[in-house]
Order: C-alpha cells, then sequence, then structure tokens
C-alpha cells in the first residue's frame, strides 16, 4: 500500500479526553453531590463551608487553584469532545466549523479560568 | 419434535441493479422446523420461490463468514440465527449495513479487501532466519497476548455495527484494525512501526468513538473495541514519543 497517509492530530484532544474523564468519573459525582446537593440543603458541612471567604482562600492556595483549574479544564476538554462526535446525531456535520467552535470553547474556557485564577493571586 | 405446519414471514429486501431503481421488500411465507436456520430460510426461498434471489453463503457453521446479513436490523451471521426464535413474528432481512448493495443480500467487498491488504496481515520476521536455525519458538503466554484477536473470520459484522464506519466510509474499520493489532501482540512479528503509519494516519483508530458495538456483535468474540482502544493508546504515545527516537526506518 503506497497510499500517503497524514498523520491525524486527534491524540492531543483525545488524551485531552481521556483525562478529563478519568477525572470525572473520580470526582463529578462526589462534587454534584457536595456543591449542588449537600451544601445547599445544609447536610453533612457546616453552614459557612462554601461561604465567600472559604472559598477565596481555597482558590488562593497553591493545591486548590490548581484543582480548579484542572476540573474546569478538563472537564471542558472532556465533555467538548463528546459533544463533537455527537454532532452528527442532531443533524450537524463534524467538520472543521464544528471542530473550531468545540475544542474553541475548551480553550477559551482554559485560558479564562487559567487567567482568573491566577488574577486572584496567591 | 417440530409442528411442521409453522409458516413464517419473511421480508427481503431486494434489489438487482440492472432493473431496480432502488431497493424493495418483499415478504415470503416460509415453511420451517426448529431446526432451521433463516439461511436455510432463504435458501427454502430460492429453490421454491424465486431463484433469482441472490445471498452469499458456504460452510453453514459459523465459521467462513459469508452469510452475514441485517437480521430484523441487526448484523449477524444468518447460518447461526434461527427462524424458531423470530416466530410467529415477521423477521426482516436485509444486505450488510453501510456496504452498497452488489445484488440483494450481496454486497460490495472490495473496500474491506483494500483495508484488509493495507494492515500488512502477515508476520513480519523481527529478524531473518534461516531454515538450519530452526523454528520460531512461542510460549503459551505469548500466544495468549494474539490468539483472541487471530479469530477474525473477516464477515465484516462489525463494520455493519461500526457508526463511526457508516458516516465515514475510509475509517480503517475494527474488524481490519483488530487483525493489525493480532500481528501487533504476536511475539515473532516486528512490524508494528510499519503499521504505526495506518493507526495513526486520519482513517485509523482515532475515528473509532468507542460505541463498542463492534465487539457485541462479533461472532467469534474477537473484542475489535479492544483492539482499537488500545492502538489509540499506543498511536498516542507515538505521537509525542516520535520526537525522541531517533530517525530512520526501522
Amino acid at each position: 500500500m503506497t497510499k500517503n497517509r497524514k498523520r491525524s492530530n486527534a491524540p492531543v484532544f483525545w488524551l485531552l479526553f481521556g483525562a478529563g474523564g478519568m477525572l470525572a468519573a473520580l470526582t463529578g459525582p462526589m462534587l454534584i453531590f457536595i456543591t449542588g446537593i449537600a451544601i445547599p440543603l445544609g447536610l453533612l458541612f457546616p453552614e459557612d463551608t462554601m461561604s465567600y471567604p472559604k472559598m477565596l482562600g481555597f482558590a488562593q492556595n497553591f493545591f486548590g487553584k490548581g484543582f480548579i483549574f484542572v476540573i474546569i479544564a478538563l472537564f471542558l476538554w472532556h465533555s467538548v469532545h463528546r459533544i463533537f462526535h455527537s454532532l452528527h446525531e442532531f443533524g450537524i456535520p463534524a467538520g472543521p466549523t464544528s471542530k473550531l467552535v468545540c475544542y474553541g470553547t475548551a480553550l477559551a474556557g482554559t485560558l479564562v479560568s487559567a487567567f482568573v485564577l491566577f488574577r486572584m493571586g496567591f | 419434535m417440530s409442528d411442521p405446519g409453522k409458516i413464517i414471514e419473511i421480508e427481503v429486501l431486494r434489489y438487482n441493479p440492472e432493473n431496480d431503481e432502488a431497493p424493495h421488500s418483499t415478504v415470503y411465507k416460509v415453511p420451517f422446523t426448529d431446526d432451521m436456520s433463516v439461511l436455510q430460510g432463504v435458501q427454502y426461498i430460492k429453490d421454491n420461490f424465486d431463484g433469482s434471489l441472490t445471498f452469499r453463503w458456504s460452510c453453514r457453521m459459523a465459521i467462513c463468514g459469508s452469510c452475514g446479513m441485517m437480521i430484523n436490523g441487526v448484523p449477524k451471521l444468518s447460518c447461526e440465527t434461527f427462524l424458531r426464535d423470530y416466530y410467529p413474528n415477521r423477521i426482516s432481512l436485509e444486505a450488510l449495513a453501510h456496504f452498497p448493495i452488489e445484488k440483494d443480500l450481496v454486497v460490495d467487498w472490495s473496500g474491506f479487501m483494500e483495508k484488509l491488504e493495507s494492515v500488512h496481515p502477515y508476520i513480519i520476521p523481527k529478524e531473518k532466519r534461516s531454515p538450519e536455525e530452526g523454528e520460531y519458538l512461542q510460549t503459551p503466554e505469548q500466544f495468549g497476548e494474539y490468539i483472541r484477536y487471530a479469530a477474525c473470520i473477516n464477515c465484516t459484522l462489525c463494520y455493519s455495527a461500526c457508526p463511526q464506519f457508516g458516516l465515514d466510509p475510509d475509517f480503517i474499520g475494527p474488524g481490519a484494525l483488530a487483525i493489525l493489532h493480532r500481528y501487533n501482540m504476536d511475539s515473532r512479528d516486528g512490524g508494528a512501526t510499519r503499521r504505526m503509519e495506518l493507526v495513526a494516519s486520519e482513517e485509523g483508530v482515532f475515528t473509532c468513538s468507542a460505541a463498542a458495538y463492534c465487539s457485541e456483535v462479533c461472532p467469534k468474540h474477537v473484542d475489535p473495541a479492544n483492539a482499537v482502544n488500545i492502538n489509540k493508546i499506543n498511536a498516542s504515545k507515538d505521537y509525542f514519543l516520535r520526537f525522541l527516537r531517533p530517525k530512520g526506518e526501522s
């Protein structure tokens, strides 16, 4: 076979997708439970667990910052990859435009969260 | 035993490219016994109702991989699918999905044959050996690494199951990639580098969206989905590590 084949650049997106999927599976349900159910309903945790000063402190801590960044960025890369590959189910062709919109959203989200977290200081 | 009076309705998607503009369905009322396969049902139609009905078959025992068709929308080998499991409902038969129909239940496999060739489906020896040096030895563990992928009978049911092949006919596809993996995993083989160009290409493993329906329909339990996904990891490693390797063909 002498066909000239172009190397796919998919590994970049696929690895980000895979990392996000792993992280989502490990932390997603727990995060939804804590931030979406337990804290608003006042279950299990002290009332001020997610108060502004505490969350600001968390976001200014080096590891807290890293956690927030990784959760936002990798979850985004994971979800846009899934959305991109489901587009044809909705009759949208998976062309360069939809690719740009999907992965562009994740890139923008990554850059914005990095910028905001960095500006918050340490 | 079986009741000789039972009759099942078989709806067959007919297409004769010489006369028909589009495929159309014809229903046949076929008397059957409990031991009759779907293949025997279409053979009954050909022998008794319409000799022009066209379909592929050979071994009748799920080893030749010729008689695949869509049975009630599911890709199956018609020789190991039984009419009794569908009775008293009507059973619908169509040519394998995602392939161009040649005639009736026969599809054009030339695209698949090209893909099969492109994976170098043979052992490319790691080092050349003369007959005097003796045979290549392999431990049971080394044999176990590839044997499940060697069970493929090229029936292409996995291609009919694959939503991505349905969207993009250039995708190398589950079957050929499973066979590629079979040779990569063989301890006697040294061709993985040569096969990587195809694996990592735009027609390669990354077209797969991991629906894994291919593995579900495989009559030989080859698990092509697993083979494809292992090669996504291999291709990703190759993508980033290729800059660290010395240049030149191995």
